[in-house]
C-alpha cells in the first residue's frame, strides 16, 4: 500500500478532480491518494464523485488554507 | 451507479463556451455517462491538429479565465475521452466545408458523425449546446 501525493493547488474546477482520476488510473486498488486542493469547489465536488464512482474517502481536514482529501481506491 | 446519456452539441468559438462544454463533457464522463461531443461550426477549427486558434472570451470571465491557472478546455476534452471514455465526433458537415479529414484532427476525435445521426443517439438523453 502506497500513499501518493497529488499536488492539485492554484488549478481550478475539475483540475483537482481531474488530477486524481489520472493518478487513480495508475494506482493500485488498496492505495491511498492525498489530494492537496486550493478550489473551494472541490470540497464537496470530489467527495460527490468519490461517492458515485464507489472509492472511499479516508479523511478530509483543511490546513493553512489548503484542502487535503485522502482518498483510497477500492476497485 | 446510474448510468445516463449526455449529449453536448458545440458550436461556439468562445473561451466561456468551450470551458463549460468541456467541463461538462468531462465531469460527466468521468462520473460514470454516456458522454457524445459533437464539434460543429466555428468549434471545430480548435481541434486540428497543431491548431493556433485562440479562444477569445466573450466577457469578463473569460478574461479572468485567461489570467488563472484554468484547465486547458482542449485537455478536458482529451481527459473525458481519455478517462471517461467520452466520445468526441466532428460534424461531417463542418469537416466538409474546412475540407479537412479525421487525419487532420486530434488523435482523440472519432470519425465524422452527420446530425441526424447525433440526434437519434441524442434522443434519450440530456442534450446541452455551448
Amino acid at each position: 500500500m502506497e500513499r501518493k501525493l497529488v499536488d492539485a493547488k492554484n488549478t481550478f474546477c475539475p483540475g483537482p478532480l481531474m488530477e486524481l482520476i489520472g493518478q487513480m488510473k495508475l494506482a493500485s486498488v488498496g492505495d491511498e491518494l492525498e489530494v492537496l486542493s486550493t478550489d473551494k469547489g472541490s470540497a464537496a465536488d470530489i467527495p460527490e464523485w468519490i461517492n458515485k464512482v464507489g472509492h472511499e474517502l479516508l479523511d478530509s481536514f483543511e490546513e493553512d488554507g489548503v484542502l487535503h482529501l485522502i482518498v483510497k481506491k477500492t476497485k | 451507479m446510474a448510468t445516463d446519456k449526455i449529449s453536448v452539441m458545440v458550436t461556439s468559438n468562445k473561451r466561456e463556451q468551450l470551458q463549460m462544454a468541456a467541463m461538462v463533457a468531462s465531469v460527466g464522463a468521468v462520473s460514470g455517462n454516456d458522454v457524445s461531443v459533437f464539434l460543429s461550426m466555428n468549434s471545430l477549427n480548435f481541434f486540428i491538429k497543431d491548431s493556433s486558434e485562440h479562444a477569445t472570451p466573450d466577457g469578463p470571465m473569460g478574461k479572468l479565465i485567461e489570467e488563472k491557472n484554468v484547465p486547458d478546455f482542449k485537455d478536458l476534452f482529451q481527459q473525458a475521452v481519455e478517462y471517461g471514455d467520452a466520445k468526441i465526433f466532428p460534424c461531417s458537415m463542418a469537416v466538409d466545408i474546412l475540407g479537412i479529414g479525421q487525419d487532420d484532427l486530434e488523435t482523440y476525435i472519432s470519425e465524422p458523425m452527420g446530425l441526424t445521426t447525433f440526434l437519434s443517439d441524442a434522443s434519450d438523453g440530456q442534450v446541452w449546446h455551448f
